[in-house]
């Protein structure tokens, strides 16, 4: 085998699976060590570095790093990683001086935003700090998006909300609430008070999917899930009948769900048309569903709506089971039909993406599913100087989607106002520094810690019900926090190997607890894997291969996969062949260099 | 994090023997030993071998006298019965220990020091009497714990870090063992697992002193340049001059050699240990042979190791002295202790 380049910053970047695995990269090790030391509010600004809305995501993320946390490969559970971050939100202090700091003088370039949502709010964040002027043009009273209109408050509290877009707001964007855009071509021909430089599409997902069959128009008790949910938030909608079926088990579905019990259901169920490993929500929110009372009903295809005088009275239901057919999908066998009486309708089915409002003679191309062509790299569309991220790039994702979206299309806008070719993208960097402080000692919190995963802390379920505003989850408390954050591994401190030192004593091989360490003859990666001190079959996770070792020439090999980082190789090596490095990967941004930061707002110029 | 003890946590595909133990569950507390020492390696060796002969960790035990090797039983078999004895002693204690209960596993673990200084007498008795042990000698041409002087078993020419000089002759504890008629002699090397744990397992299953003079070195005290037990140059010199292989009993041979090239020797517990790739003139099963080839290939300035002498018809202690088969620590008190009258009509015959 070749043998590792760990100058390349992505090597070590792979070995930290939850900030290789969240879209905006977070460093979460490094905001867990902050929260451990109770630096929240450096843990927060850590975080708004690359995810922007800390307090909003530490609520309601999807949280992608949990399965990739190595932790769960260990002892079967994540650390609580986006709990931790809403601990850091919520403990943090005064943030406005830390802010980046908005140069008085503008640079000339004048950029306009579709949508108030969590892309567009990004490209703003990334883009004021260097002296553009974002123009955000949003349709609705209020800016966040899908943030503001289909996120609960018993989820997301409007305080947390509001605090973070307005981080961004203050920074000066020109927002134009009540503001569609009806024509691309006339707001490009400069029609709602441009021209602008480029232009950003980030008007989301907007469509909730329609449910036809039998009987959908007789009735006004059949809703879309994203539209009911609106109308909660709007106050428009404060009661819902007794008996409420939700159609569908993604997360909309959830939040639907847990909103009626709310506005006074007593029966509600959440109905699949699949069995439960198939489900799309998030299983922490299908529990805390459940959790509410509401019941999911598996293995239920709709069929027919039924209404009896204009009045909705229940839904047919074919009972269905699933299994793969010759060409590997699911397919429907069905065994019968039922009918569940019912009094309100939500369908929660997923979403689409609306385009009426750009023009197809514009440069822009559609393909799939009438969607504009975007660049997957540079987030340009076909049209030189219009960009997109978000769901309305390539359909409903999550925020921290949007966020990094609205990262990386802001990097490209700059580039554009530039004359750089858009698809030479900044280069990532990396620091390393030794960690070590003595003969046993380092300056991390190296020692294994066996506590499991703490667990979530919710309000009373009377009150909950009783008040639709009630945040559920009260969060981490102290004991649980300095519980939880020991458990992270700190996969950033890397086991750091040079050659030239080791004198193959095999200490570090017989002291690792993981038995990831093998010194031996050079092979093909597939059969060297297999001829480790222990097998190494996860694939998804690399080897650190050396080049031949100085006595006998043999390579000292290290499989990634379950490292705890525990520093005992490091430890019990004689010549320091082996150290304890944390890699800081360095990430770029619009204008900056990795590694470069955004002078803050209450630095003084001089030192800025 | 200071002094951190080896995390519990272990890989969850760590194979288990047919205890269902995994190797994890033969270590000891973490050591205390110098970063990189050899002593570190051989302990692992151990681990792996009582893993592999799924020997019952409670039926062990594990005996030392002073020295930084001395200190290792602490590491390994948590649960074994231990014992630190006085500098050069662990032979009187692991004899009688053996005559009282010789059910048990006997391990001796011993220095250069210990053994071919302090304790050569006892040394030579134990293997005179055949003790049924393991007597695994970290040899690393120092005293290490007492911070590096001269041992007995540094060569001629050494250089210590000091910048001393060895002039005088060493002893080697393996032409020692087999002047003495050892019937089991070995050398390994502690940086050499793929050959050392064969070893051990099969000293570990011999009926009678199995003596396995490990060459460990001391990353500390003689590492350096000019020293004849570093790791560099123990592999630069080191030749191996037989290759074992140890086939416990019920484990299924499926190796293939080509015909000629292997010598089975049975054990007394029925595994086999398969001499491969011996060179010609030498029958590891010969003492006199193999004093000869070992003493050859050491003026040859080579060091040889592997498993360099095995006799499987010796008689250990307890067959040469006709003692019952029961241990005497299980036999009753009347059985062992018959009282006044028996011991009058013993003392009678011998009027
Ligand atoms: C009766 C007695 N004499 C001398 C000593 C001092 N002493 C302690 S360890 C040691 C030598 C140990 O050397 P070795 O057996 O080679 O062990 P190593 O530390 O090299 O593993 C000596 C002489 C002692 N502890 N007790
Ligand atoms: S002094 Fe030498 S023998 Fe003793 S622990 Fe250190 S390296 Fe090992
Ligand atoms: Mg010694």
């Amino acid at each position: 085998m070749r043998p590792t380049d760990v100058s390349d910053p992505q090597y070590f970047h792979r070995v930290v699976d939850c900030q290789w695995a969240c879209p905006a990269h977070t460093n979460v090790p490094e905001y867990i060590r902050l929260i451990a030391a109770g630096r929240y509010t450096e843990a927060y600004m850590l975080n708004r570095k690359s995810n922007v809305f800390p307090g909003i995501l530490g609520r309601t993320c999807d949280r992608p790093c949990e399965p990739a946390c190595r932790r769960t490969r260990i002892d079967g559970e994540p650390v609580a990683i986006c709990r931790l971050k809403r601990v850091a939100a919520d403990l943090r202090g005064e943030v406005d001086g830390l802010l980046p700091a908005i140069p008085d003088e503008k640079n000339g370039r004048r950029i306009a935003c579709v949508g108030a949502g969590p892309a567009s709010l990004t490209v703003a964040n990334d883009l004021l700090p260097l002296g553009y002027q974002v123009t955000i043009f949003e349709k609705l009273q209020r800016p966040g998006g899908l943030m503001w209109t289909n996120i609960p408050e018993f989820r997301l509290p409007g305080r947390v909300l509001w605090e973070e877009i307005d981080h961004i707001l203050d920074m000066g964007v020109d927002l134009r609430l009540g503001a569609p855009v009806q024509s691309l071509a006339g707001l490009l021909e400069g029609d709602m008070g441009g021209p602008f430089k480029a232009v950003f599409l980030g008007s989301g997902a907007p469509k909730g999917k329609e449910l036809e069959l039998p009987g959908r128009h007789d009735t006004d008790r059949i809703h879309i899930g994203i539209e009911w949910l609106e109308a909660v938030r709007f106050g428009h909608v404060d009661t819902v009948g007794d008996r409420v079926l939700v159609i569908g088990v993604g997360n909309t579905a959830m939040d639907c769900c847990r909103t009626a019990m709310r506005l006074g259901a007593s029966d509600v169920k959440v109905m699949a048309r699949k069995s439960r490993e198939h489900f799309k929500a998030s299983p922490w929110e299908l529990e805390d569903a459940e959790g509410e009372g509401v019941q999911i009903v598996e293995n239920h295809a709709p069929s027919r709506y039924l209404v009896e005088d204009g009045k909705l009275v229940g839904m047919d239901f074919e009972l269905a089971t699933w299994h793969p057919g010759p060409d590997g999908r699911l397919k429907k066998e069905t065994h019968g039909s039922t009918t569940i009486p019912c009094d309100e309708v939500i369908l929660a089915i997923g979403q689409d993406n609306a385009f009426p409002w750009i023009e197809r003679d514009i440069g822009i191309e559609f393909g799939e599913w009438d969607m504009p062509v975007v660049d997957r790299t540079t987030f340009q569309t076909t049209r030189p100087g219009v960009f997109a991220g978000g769901d309305a790039a390539w359909g409903p994702e999550n925020i921290i989607w949007a966020v990094e979206h609205g990262h990386q299309a802001a990097i490209s806008i700059h580039s554009y106002c530039e004359g750089r070719p858009l698809d030479e993208r900044p280069s990532y960097g990396q620091n390393l520094i030794s960690e070590k402080m003595g003969l046993h000692e380092w300056s991390y919190s190296n020692d294994y810690d066996e506590a499991e995963r703490a667990r979530m802390r919710y309000a009373d379920l009377e009150r909950r019900r009783a008040h639709l505003d009630l945040e559920a989850e009260l969060g981490f408390d102290y004991d649980q926090t300095l519980q939880e954050v020991e458990r992270c591994l700190n996969c950033d401190v890397q086991t750091y190997f040079t050659r030239e030192l080791c004198i193959e004593c095999d200490a570090c091989v017989d002291v690792c607890p993981l038995s990831c360490l093998t010194i031996t003859a050079d092979g093909p990666e597939v059969e060297l894997r297999g001829r480790l001190t222990v097998p190494a079959l996860n694939l998804d996770e690399p080897l650190y291969v050396s080049d031949d070792l100085p006595q006998t020439g043999r390579l000292m090999i290290k499989d990634e996969d379950l490292c705890i980082h525990c520093g005992l190789c490091a430890e019990r090596c004689p010549t320091a062949a082996w150290d304890m490095r944390r890699s800081d990967l360095l990430i770029p941004y619009a204008g900056l260099d990795a590694g470069e930061a955004r002078p803050a707002r209450g630095m003084p110029a001089e030192v800025a | 994090m200071t002094h951190i003890e080896k995390p519990r946590v272990h890989h969850p595909a760590l194979e288990q023997n047919e205890l269902g133990l995994t190797r994890r569950d033969y270590e000891g507390r973490m050591s205390t030993l110098c970063a990189g020492c050899g002593h570190d390696s051989v302990t692992a060796a151990i681990i792996e071998t009582f893993w592999k002969l799924s020997v019952p960790p409670h039926r062990v035990a594990k005996l030392s006298g002073i020295g930084c090797s001395a200190k290792t039983p602490t590491y390994f078999v948590k649960e074994a019965h231990g014992f630190n004895a006085v500098h050069g002693r662990m032979p009187s204690l692991v004899t009688g220990g053996n005559a009282a209960n010789r059910d048990l596993v006997y391990i001796g673990i011993s220095g250069d020091g210990d053994s071919l200084s302090i304790g050569l007498g006892q040394l030579c008795h134990a293997i005179r009497r055949n003790v049924d042990m393991l007597y695994v000698l970290e040899n690393n041409g120092v005293y290490g714990l007492t911070k590096g002087q001269f041992s007995a078993s540094a060569d001629v020419g050494s250089v210590a870090k000091t910048g001393e000089v060895n002039r005088q002759r060493p002893i080697d504890p393996v032409l020692l063992a087999l002047s003495l008629g050892a019937s089991f002699v070995a050398r390994g090397f502690s940086g050499d697992k793929a050959q050392l744990v064969p070893i051990l397992e099969a000293g570990l299953r011999h009926r009678g002193l199995a003596l396995v003079d490990v060459i460990s070195p001391c990353v500390t005290f003689n590492d350096h340049e000019g020293s004849t037990k570093s790791y560099r140059y123990t592999r630069e010199h080191e030749v191996e001059a037989v290759e074992a292989d140890f086939v416990p009993l019920r484990r299924e041979l499926t190796a293939e050699y080509e015909a000629g090239d292997v010598r089975e020797v049975a054990m007394h517990d029925g595994s086999v240990v398969r001499f491969r790739k011996v060179p010609a003139h030498y029958d590891p099963t010969d003492r006199d042979a193999a004093y000869a080839y070992v003493r050859g290939r050491q003026e040859a300035g080579e060091v040889p190791t592997g498993l360099l002498h095995l006799d499987p018809t010796g008689q250990d202690m307890h067959r040469a002295l006709g003692t019952v088969e029961t241990p005497l620590v299980d036999l009753p008190f009347e059985a062992l202790c018959p009282g006044r009258d028996k011991l009058a009509e013993i003392l009678a015959a011998f009027r």
